[in-house]
């Protein structure tokens, strides 16, 4: 416990250090505040335009989350199908680096055409973004099962059901929460990408992206920074709601678990 | 390797259990693992194979168990192919093999579960064993929390909840230090004089053969093929003063140097 007051005393001090730098760059360089505005103009920005700030965070938040749910739902669906056989990984594994290599800023219009403006298109584009992680680790995990393992399975005459089910899925999960790690933060990354397109998604607002090019068209660089702030808020809270489910599903067996805590 | 003449501990036993005849062994197009063996157990008989790494120890057991096929050649497990006799085996590997996830009591319970067994049943059984193999304390850990002869232990609970009438060891000891080595040496000993069940064990250790064994067959590399056996008439109960005695000592010293000559050769 008070090793980890200690790590978080030692993160402040560092965000204090930073913020003293910022300040110390804007009176040495003398930059204009509509390039660079000051830490407490932020800060103030982030006061007088709380609510309009907090509603675009939670835009942004439910299309990141909508999409980083749909990604782990069908990606696990296909990559249980991909551990069915090497035939079938053969087949269509190739495809799903479509899905890594891909740029999604040249599909973002493209989708914005098919499903129109609005939430929708957002959260299929942070889908489509945080998908192949959540399928090459799942599939990873469901076929890297020791050998041995599935000979006992065998020598008990189990069934590919009693295989895939009591066997290859629970031995994937630490993967599979590798692959949401890497997925969170780019869902977060794939709903903003699509917020710049999309535009509003309601009448009169819309989530961290729109909103962060409605502010750089207006000059407000002070709430741009607020914005930027919330999304890397965003990101981190994402980041660390899968780092604690990981820990709650796997820290009673897994080593990945016992590293966290040591940590 | 043939049936006679010293075939069991007690020849009023001679029921024959596993017949492997004539059985090659080939892994895809590469040179023969197995050629042509004949080997033959007798029902609760205990057999070491002892050899090179290498000259198809494993393999031996893989093809009892049917996990793999022969190339060549015929075997029968209690008159039946070795698919159809897999409700009559069990099988301890090198590794304990674990599900991580699971406790240790879920673990001994694994066979039963896939098996169907009710799970009143199951859970009777798997305090039986827990309590045989000495683990009641740590019932509820994980693996990861238990020593390598722990998990052995649960390891060999979980191959013997099935009342299996063949096991079939793979060097299940080869991890583990010599002190826990010895010890569970002594604990398969009385498990299997309360159990009578058949053993086909495999190992590296000439001492550990002779300590657990009705008979040593020695294998030879390139490709596998018996090269001698030797029987093992050592006092029963075995206790662990017999490793100093002048019989094991005498015994261990044949096996090793049969064992070098197959190397020489």
């Amino acid at each position: 416990m008070r090793q980890r007051a200690i790590t978080a005393m030692n993160a402040m001090a560092v965000f204090a250090a930073l913020l003293i730098l910022w300040q110390i760059v804007l009176w040495v360089f003398h930059v204009p505040p509509y390039m660079l505005p000051a830490p407490w103009a932020v800060a103030k920005a982030i006061g007088a335009r709380f609510p309009s700030l907090l509603a675009s965070l939670l835009i942004t938040a439910e299309e990141s989350a909508g999409g980083l749910a749909a990604s782990i739902a069908v990606g696990v669906l296909i990559a249980l199908f991909f551990a069915q056989s090497r035939w079938v990984r053969k087949m269509f594994y190739p495809y799903t680096l479509l899905l890594q290599t891909v740029p999604i800023i040249a599909v973002a219009p493209l989708i914005l055409m098919w499903v129109g403006a609005g939430q929708p298109a957002v959260t299929l584009i942070a889908f489509i973004i945080s998908l192949a992680p959540i399928i090459a680790n799942t599939t990873q995990g469901l076929i890297s099962v020791d050998e041995n393992l599935v000979h006992l399975f065998l020598m008990h005459n189990a069934s590919r059901r009693q295989l895939l089910f009591n066997l290859r899925l629970p031995h994937a999960v630490p993967s599979l929460f590798v692959g949401i790690r890497i997925a969170s933060g780019i869902a977060v990354i794939g709903a903003i990408t699509g917020e710049l397109y999309a535009g509003s998604s309601r009448v009169g607002e819309g989530g961290l992206g729109y909103s962060i090019l409605y502010a750089s068209s207006q000059l407000q660089t002070d709430y741009l920074f607020a914005l930027v702030f919330a999304a890397t808020v965003l990101g981190f809270t994402f980041f660390f709601t899968v780092m604690f489910l990981e820990w709650y599903f796997l820290h009673r067996w897994h080593e990945s678990a016992r590293v966290m805590e040591t940590e | 390797m043939t049936a006679s003449p010293n075939l069991a501990r007690d020849p009023s036993q001679n029921v024959l259990q596993i017949e492997m005849s004539g059985v090659s062994k080939t892994y895809g197009g590469g040179p023969a693992v197995l050629q042509s063996l004949d080997l033959t157990v007798c029902r609760e008989e205990f057999v070491s194979i002892i050899g090179a790494s290498g000259c198809g120890k494993s393999t031996i057991l893989k093809l009892i168990s049917g996990l793999t096929a022969p190339t060549s050649g015929s075997i029968r497990v209690e008159g039946m192919t070795p698919k159809n006799a897999r409700e009559t085996i069990s099988y301890v590997f090198q590794e304990a093999t674990l599900l991580p996830w699971r406790t240790v009591s879920d673990n001994i319970g694994l066979s039963l579960e896939l098996e169907g067994v009710a799970g009143d049943r199951r859970r009777k059984k798997v305090t039986s064993l827990l309590d045989l193999v000495g683990l009641g304390h740590v019932a509820k850990a994980y693996p990861r929390e238990l020593s390598g002869g722990m998990k052995m232990r649960v390891s060999i609970a979980r191959a013997l909840a099935t009342n299996p009438r063949l096991l079939l060891l793979d060097e299940p000891f080869a991890a583990l230090d010599e002190m826990s080595r010895d010890h569970l040496n002594e604990e398969i000993l009385r498990l299997r004089e309360e159990q009578k069940w058949t053993a086909v064990f495999v190992t590296h250790s000439v001492a550990e053969a002779a300590f657990l064994s009705d008979r040593i067959v020695v294998l030879a590399p390139n490709p596998g093929r018996v090269h001698a056996v030797f029987p093992v008439n050592l006092p029963s109960p075995r206790v662990s003063a017999l490793r100093t005695s002048p019989e094991f000592d005498s015994l261990v010293s044949r096996v090793s140097h049969s064992l070098r000559e197959t190397l020489a050769a």
